[in-house]
């Protein structure tokens, strides 16, 4: 197996940690932000672990099961405070800029990255918009699944991580697994049961030389279920 | 009067928990005294959540019985989240959920504050359930249906109704014995007291005399011979401090030190079960690196609600 170094073209080079994203908030949007992470966390009983990895300012792409509304909300909650500012998640246009509270959450506290699912265009790609609104800076939370599992299965990945990774080889891919969420929050409630959930992050894995697009994506969906113990 | 007694458990405590404080970490300095280093650590580690669960305790008598019985709904709380969560629920159980956690637990514990002992005798055993069969067949889904119910009405009776006694103690009306109004805390302590007694002397006597496990299949340390040895120094223990809580002569402290050793064994074995059944050894597994809240109470959950009817019957207390 070939060592990521090896494969990697070089870094490019950190601006200062200050976050694009935090500086145009204003406070009452940064203490929505905090009080919403806290009680998340106070309501899903989470404890996190890094199995094989360290929370890092550098550029991310947290991956992770869907189960519930929580998830991107927790996992931007289990981060340091100096990673959370320069993380983004990934969140569904059609879903998150309908209504005034949901679209004032998406865009002003969570600065969420607005994907559109229903009218993909060939040369505005997901993709392209996701890099290009991160920089070289910012670090992205992504439910390669695409919606919510039903079940609590974890289901087959969609593409954009593999064109995630084969764009910007140099962004960390990291595996997230989440535990026990989809019951304090299922799919179609609104009210949360305050049961206890467990947010793994496991080590960074990259797109190997000439590895497949499916080969990649299972390998990606491999690594976020072997968190799972 | 009553500071005398108040003081004298105190201190009778703190020596106890200080000398085997230097014991365990003479133990753990020493390894080559022949002990497994294992269970020294193990010790020193429920000493350590001893000198925790003692220290929170005497803030909470400290700050009054509102707090007290704040803190054990704080306690009854997570517990019955750990439960929760290791027992499967389907999404037909949900609503059911939220509501025994956010209305029927608090309300439960407020009817406990205000010293309501009619209403809070049945509105978890009774109303509750009720309610949780009627919302679990409103949802809709009729799979297993008395499996699940009966899963949620467990994690009730067992992590709040029965611990609710506990702080229910504070209420009892026999603060007008010798001793005044802080009785009820010297009882609720000795309870407690008690309790982790019996869980320790189980666990030496096993060591020292065990032969016969009881349920070897549910748990590999429990014996007979534990169960006896621990029951009966519980007993004894109980009777050497009777003068803590004056509504006991010698004997009857005896009989409920008795009686809460055996309690606090089918409460531990019970949890075993559960346990076992579902391939887990702490409740706690999903908080990394402590033990669960469950595992550390599951004694004082079955002992407590039966030390409260001992106190009742044998002290000829009135029902509140």
């Amino acid at each position: 197996m070939l060592s990521p170094a090896d494969t990697l073209p070089p870094l490019p080079p950190r601006l200062p940690a200050a976050g694009i994203a935090a500086q145009g908030r204003s406070a009452l949007c940064r203490i929505a932000g905090l009080s919403l992470a806290a009680l998340a966390r106070l309501l899903s009983g989470a404890s996190v672990r890094w199995i094989a990895s360290q929370p890092d300012t550098c550029q991310r792409v947290y991956f992770a099961n869907h189960t519930s509304h929580l998830d991107a909300l927790l996992i931007w909650a289990s981060l340091p405070q100096e990673v959370r500012e320069l993380t983004r998640p990934v969140a569904a246009k059609d879903y998150w800029s309908r209504g005034i509270v949901r679209r004032w959450l998406a865009e002003e506290v969570f600065d969420a990255l607005l994907i559109d699912r229903t009218d993909i265009k060939v040369h505005q790609s997901p993709v392209d918009l996701m890099l290009r609104e991160v920089g070289t800076t910012q670090s992205l939370i992504v439910f390669p699944e695409g919606s919510r599992s039903v079940t609590g299965e974890v289901g087959e990945f969609k593409s954009g991580l593999y064109y995630l990774a084969k764009k910007r080889p140099d962004i960390e891919l990291l595996p997230v697994h989440i535990d026990n969420l989809n019951r304090v929050l299922p799919r179609g409630e609104f009210l949360p049961v305050p049961l206890l959930s467990c947010i793994s992050f496991g080590p960074p894995l990259w797109l190997e030389q000439g590895e497949s697009k499916l080969d990649f994506l299972a390998r990606a969906r491999r690594a976020v279920l072997a968190l799972k113990e | 009067m009553n500071d005398i007694r108040t003081i004298a458990l105190i201190a009778s405590v703190l020596t106890l928990l200080t000398a085997a404080t230097a014991v365990g970490q003479f133990l753990k300095r020493h390894p080559d005294r022949g002990l497994d280093p294992a269970a020294v650590n193990t010790f020193n580690l429920r000493l350590r959540g001893w000198w925790i669960m003692c220290t929170v305790l005497a803030a909470a008598f400290w700050l009054g019985t509102t707090a007290t019985v704040v803190l054990f709904f704080l306690v009854s709380f997570w517990a019955l989240r750990e439960f929760i969560t290791l027992t499967p629920t389907r999404k037909g159980d949900h609503r059911a959920l939220f509501w025994v956690f956010f209305l029927f637990t608090p309300l439960h514990y407020c009817l406990v504050g205000m010293n309501r002992y009619d209403i809070f005798s049945v509105f978890l055993p009774v109303y509750a359930t009720l309610f949780v069969l009627a919302r679990v067949a409103v949802a809709g889904d009729y799979k297993r249906f008395l499996e699940r119910t009966a899963k949620i009405q467990a994690g009730l009776v067992v992590c709040v109704y029965c611990l609710s006694f506990a702080p229910a103690l504070l209420q009892l009306p026999i603060g007008n014995q010798a001793g005044g109004g802080s009785n009820n805390f010297r009882l609720l302590f000795l309870l407690i007291l008690l309790v982790q007694f019996a869980d320790c002397m189980q666990y030496v006597w096993s060591r020292m005399l065990g032969r016969r496990l009881v349920a070897p299949e549910v748990s590999s340390n429990r014996t007979w011979e534990g169960l006896l040895g621990s029951a009966t120094s519980t007993a004894l223990l109980a009777a050497v401090l009777w003068w803590a809580a004056p509504p006991f002569e010698p004997w009857q402290a005896a009989l409920a030190g008795f009686v809460v050793a055996i309690m606090g064994f089918a409460g531990g074995m019970t949890m075993s079960a559960i346990k076992r059944d579902r391939g887990v050894k702490d409740y706690g597994t999903l908080v990394v690196g402590h033990g669960g809240v469950l595992d550390r109470i599951d004694s004082i959950c079955f002992a407590a609600p039966v030390f409260y009817h001992i106190t009742l019957l044998l002290t000829g207390a009135v029902t509140p």
